[in-house]
């Protein structure tokens, strides 16, 4: 075992996966721990898939645009693994005028911000989804958002980094955080103590307890997301879809499957009881959904469900920062349900934080001390 | 318990059954599930995420023991010590009319 490493990674999910590949391409010696038995196990392998731009608040809109622009086109290839990227845009659905007054809301927010995104019509939203039923009559249209695998983007960034030499371990949780002689230095475990010059916390809502130990908090709480996965059914649309009222999302993957999210409203009163288990209404829910939107998928058949926990931010925006008050100490979490799409930039940018103390996309806006009281 | 993914398992070596499809729903091959644990899938669930293995219509129902004795032999490992991957409902593939029903019997 190598309990000594120049950086050490909590958490093995997609940011930390990504941020281990992209320092082990820097030949930086990187050692991952992941406290559950499976790399990937959180919100990286439980989301819907989205990369997307459009909708995200302008604070995250540079990191998304620079992924989609520089990242993403070229991951399969460049991780040598099909991560089933897809870019063939987002379609945010609406049905009444206030959906409208939402989308339009986004919209003009993120024109503002150069994104290439509009409102379009009843006719136009059908001539790009045919199959969309006639209770939607606005968009906001994104041609340049889509869509990837998450299980598979993320075991391919631990793959590679795996085989570029970064040292993995599952089932190691993280207890406590040591500071030495003022810096941030040792992690422990139940299997011993992981020495690193500079240690990253990538481990989604658990990081709030682990940064604790050092005295660092981050406003943040769980929601539940829950998805369910039809059988593969004959192509339908390539779009990446959500809608204002975000009551559904997903899209049809390669495979052939649809994967869909939805909400029933409870997500925010849930308590974690240390299960990812389905609630027994919220897939119920998401099919009466979809229903209204696709009525020629009601006799699709669900072959699956499940959920995972987000690790939602005060203020709906992820965590990417140095922390001053522990030197050698870096923080990646409160993804706000964004991790996947914006992880392979998250990675590569908190690795040229890390090692090169300088960003190619400006990380101010995600520093952990942002948060300050209302009065 | 801790698993060190940079554990030596050894080389991978082709096999003569390594065309035989072990996961029917999705068409995975005994070669591809082997393949996947020298890639780092040390567990049945990843080897599920990443290959789709289980994943089809059947759940697993099928494969699943059949995969997890593949990677334990890989592992050089008892079977014993690999988690099945996770069980999901529904139980038997389900229309959405039927699950989204809020109230009365199916028809």
């Amino acid at each position: 075992m190598k309990q000594k490493s120049e950086v050490l990674i909590i958490g093995g999910g997609i940011i930390g996966c990504a941020t281990a590949y992209y320092l082990t391409k820097k030949g930086v010696d990187v050692t991952v721990l992941e406290g559950s038995d499976f790399i990937g196990n959180g919100g990286s392998s439980r989301n819907g898939g989205g990369v997307r731009q459009s909708g995200r608040d302008p604070r995250e809109l540079p990191m998304a645009m620079w992924g989609i622009r520089n990242l993403w086109p070229g991951l399969s290839e460049e991780l040598g693994a099909d991560v089933e990227y897809v870019q063939e845009g987002n379609l945010r659905l609406g049905k009444t005028e206030k959906h409208k007054e939402i989308l339009t809301g986004l919209t003009d927010a993120a024109v503002s911000c150069g994104l290439e995104v509009k409102m379009i019509d009843e006719d136009t939203v059908k001539e790009i989804n045919p199959h969309l039923s006639d209770e939607v009559t606005s968009a906001s249209w994104c041609p340049t958002d889509g869509h990837a695998n998450p299980m598979a983007a993320t075991l391919a960034f631990y793959r590679k980094a795996r085989e570029l030499g970064a040292q993995f371990y599952t089932g190691v949780p993280v207890s406590e955080l040591r500071t030495v002689r003022g810096r941030v230095r040792e992690a422990v475990t139940p299997d011993g103590i992981f020495e690193a010059d500079k240690i990253l916390v990538a481990a989604g809502y658990g990081s709030r307890a682990i940064a604790g130990t050092v005295g660092i908090d981050v406003p943040m709480t769980e929601r539940k997301a829950e998805c369910i996965v039809t059988e593969a059914q004959p192509r339908m649309f390539e779009q990446m879809l959500g809608t204002a009222d975000a009551d559904f999302y997903g899209h049809q993957t390669a495979h052939g499957s649809f994967v869909f999210g939805g909400m029933s409203g409870f997500e925010a009163f849930m308590e974690n009881d240390g299960t990812t288990t389905s609630t027994s209404y919220g897939a119920s829910c998401t099919c009466r959904g979809i229903m209204k939107y696709f009525p020629e998928l009601a006799s699709a058949k669900i072959v699956r469900t499940w959920a995972g926990w987000i690790d939602a931010c005060a203020d709906g925006v992820p965590v990417m920062s140095r922390v001053e008050e522990v030197p050698g100490l870096y923080l990646a979490c409160a993804f706000s349900g964004h991790g996947f799409g914006i992880g392979p930039a998250a990675g590569y940018n908190l690795a040229e934080l890390i090692a090169d103390g300088e960003t190619t996309v400006d990380l101010t806006p995600f520093r952990y001390d942002r948060f300050k009281p209302v009065i | 318990m801790m698993n060190d993914r940079s554990r030596d398992i050894g080389p991978f070596v082709p096999a003569p059954d390594d065309d035989m499809i072990v996961c029917r729903c999705e068409e995975i091959t005994k070669g591809e599930i082997r393949r996947a644990v020298h890639d780092g899938m040390y567990t049945v669930t990843e080897i599920r995420r990443w290959l789709r293995a289980g994943m089809g219509l059947c759940q697993g129902q099928t494969c699943s023991k059949l995969v997890k004795g593949i990677a334990a032999r890989e592992l050089g490992i008892s079977p014993a010590l690999l988690e099945p991957a996770s069980s999901r409902a529904p139980m038997r593939p389900t229309e959405m009319k039927v699950l989204g029903r809020e109230e009365g019997a199916c028809a």
